[in-house]
């Protein structure tokens, strides 16, 4: 695991006297295509707006790729952002979104920008207005990409799509990622959209991370259990519960384990990430210590 | 980022040049013939000028004084403000930073702005040069019809010029600022057409009249002069300076100081008219005499530069203000 590309100490952040993020603090792996999952309201867009030096934080500190977010254009042109709604300049074309980023950003890649859009689809000559939603999002995303960022920064970019449009923009977030130097953080409330991109996910709940880690691992250390009668206070060494469904004839508790558990007696099973990152945003306990 | 700032704001600037042109094109079409007949009539011209004229006249006087405030309104206010409303600003915030991003926008809008404004208000100065100087010559009585007031009163001096210029940048800036602080567009441009009148009112009947001290001048009051009794008696009094504009006049005794004139004043003129010069006569006898401080008619372009100055320097401030406060926006 090489270093961290987004690092967040005990940030927060206050609108009008109410906290939109208090005292969160996490890491974000270089080199991953991370998910950042959480229910609406746990601080997500406030977290990458302030990665993105859109707002400035109220109190601790948070250092993207080495430095202050938005504070000179040399660290505006590591990062890509594409912000909630993917906004795109309604009047102009998308020709022109392109030589806009050309004009501003030094490390602009046009040949990659121009291959984007042709491949898209997007016409030239519309005005971004005129688009719909999906390319749209598709133009914004083009615009994040062709910075030639470290890392991408997408704040729910699929949340108004359709679904076809919302896989047609994972397919292409995953291709315009793929074998590149390029970390991603990518919110969103579904965990569907995060299952088919991610590598790497985050499951923030009122700014607190719950669990954090790599998929694979993640659900390589969570299991599905089952017996007619489980205490989950009673569980062997090594062995947590994250959450119990009871019902009068058996005991189904999701549970962490860091050492395998056949052998009890229990029937077990594997897990989704999507039962696996809800069972973690419903618990009511604080945050177990993250899995790498 | 000169590019953007242009791109967004070459629809609008359009619109205007070409209100701006259309309006030139008729002051140019029209104003030959004002100064054929001003030097073949002097000032009596004014007596010839029909309705197209006046019309004229009018159009481009109020042309000037309104476009600083609609600069400020639809320039202005809207600048930052419409961002906000589509969330632009946030994918213009992360493709540059926000001081070049304001700072470009402010330059090339606010350059348009005062050259746009500069432009009109030469064309109307130019046009109505004969006409004001012919108004001038009235030695302080009003002109005939529409043509009322000299260019250093206050409702004509905002509309003759440079001083629009400055008004224009100030304008535009106090827009942009208050957007930028109440991040509403409507609310934006009602609170900056009011800080803006307020500001030009201040300007024109509180601080203008002190940006140069007056000259004095006592003249004895006779029947040619008065013009006016009002009704606690004081009287005003015309002087024989061309253009001049008169900012404040008291009556003062014998002894120089300044005093209620004697309440038989108000016969006078009535006394006049029927034959008699003794009341007139009776009150020089008595000292009385009007004080009479004014700007001469030549300190009309001292006054612009001074007023172009303040306005542009007002304008500078604002925007860095501005820029630091979008700066810690968040």
């Amino acid at each position: 695991m090489s270093g961290a590309v987004l690092r967040a100490q005990g940030l927060g952040k206050r609108y009008r006297g109410r906290w939109a993020l208090s005292d969160c603090t996490l890491e974000v792996p270089e080199g991953r295509v991370v998910g950042l999952v959480g229910p609406n309201g746990a601080g997500k867009t406030t977290l990458l707006s302030l990665a993105a030096g859109l707002l400035t934080p109220t109190s601790g500190t948070i250092e993207v790729c080495g430095g202050r977010p938005g504070a000179d254009r040399a660290q505006l042109a590591k990062v890509g952002f594409v912000a909630q709604d993917t906004p795109t300049y309604a009047r102009l074309t998308v020709a022109e979104h392109l030589t806009l980023g050309a004009r501003l950003i030094p490390s602009w890649d046009m040949r990659l920008a121009r291959e984007r859009v042709r491949r898209l689809g997007l016409p030239p000559d519309q005005r971004a207005g005129n688009l719909s939603g999906g390319q749209r999002a598709q133009l914004a995303l083009t615009l994040a990409v062709a910075k030639r960022p470290r890392l991408l920064i997408l704040d729910e970019p699929v949340a108004a799509l359709d679904p076809l449009a919302r896989r047609e923009f994972l397919q292409e977030l995953s291709d315009a990622t793929a074998g590149r130097e390029i970390s991603v953080v990518h919110s969103s409330h579904l965990v569907s959209d995060v299952e088919r991109v991610c590598d790497h996910v985050i499951v923030l709940v009122g700014s607190r991370v719950r669990v954090a880690g790599d998929v694979r691992g993640l659900l390589a250390a969570h299991h599905l259990v089952r017996a007619p009668h489980l205490d989950p206070a009673a569980l062997p060494p090594g062995v947590h519960a994250v959450s119990a469904d009871r019902t009068d004839r058996q005991t189904t508790l999701l549970v962490r384990a860091d050492a395998p558990i056949d052998g009890h007696g229990w029937a077990v099973a594997p897990v989704g990430l999507e039962d696996l990152v809800l069972a973690y945003m419903s618990r009511s306990t604080p945050a177990l210590e993250g899995h790498r | 980022m000169i590019w953007l700032a242009w791109r967004q704001f070459r629809t609008q600037a359009a619109v205007v040049f070409g209100a701006t042109a259309v309006l030139a094109a008729l002051l140019a079409a029209t104003g030959p013939r004002l100064v054929h007949l001003y030097h073949a009539h002097g000032r009596a011209f004014l007596d010839e000028l029909g309705g197209t004229e006046s019309s004229l006249y009018l159009i481009g006087t109020f042309a000037v004084l309104f476009t600083p405030a609609l600069v400020g309104t639809f320039w202005g206010a809207p600048l930052v403000t419409r961002e906000l409303d589509a969330g632009t600003h946030r994918l213009a915030w992360t493709l540059t930073t926000r001081t070049r991003w304001l700072v470009t926008r402010l330059g090339v809008v606010g350059l348009a702005a005062m050259a746009a404004t500069g432009l009109l208000s030469l064309a109307v100065t130019w046009w109505s040069d004969p006409i004001d100087a012919a108004i001038a010559e009235n030695s302080g009585g009003p002109g005939p019809g529409v043509f009322l007031l000299p260019r250093m009163h206050f409702l004509i001096f905002d509309t003759r010029g440079v001083v629009a210029i400055g008004y224009a940048a100030f304008a535009f800036v106090l827009g942009v600022t208050i957007g930028v602080i109440v991040r509403r567009t409507i609310p934006a441009m009602a609170v900056l057409l009011v800080l803006f009148t307020v500001t030009q009112a201040t300007m024109a009947l509180g601080v203008r009249s002190h940006l140069l001290p007056p000259e004095h001048v006592t003249t004895r009051i006779s029947s040619a002069n008065l013009t006016l009794i009002d009704i606690t008696g004081n009287l005003t009094v015309t002087i024989d300076k061309p253009g001049a504009w008169i900012v404040s006049q008291h009556t003062v005794n014998a002894a120089g100081q300044v005093v209620s004139p004697p309440s038989w004043v108000e016969k006078c003129p009535l006394q006049t008219r029927q034959g008699s010069h003794a009341c007139f006569d009776r009150l020089t006898a008595l000292g009385y005499r009007q004080l009479i401080s004014y700007h001469p008619a030549g300190r009309f372009w001292t006054f612009q530069w001074e007023e172009t100055a303040i306005y542009l320097a007002l304008a500078l401030l604002l925007g860095g203000f501005c820029t630091w406060w979008l700066r810690r926006l968040s």
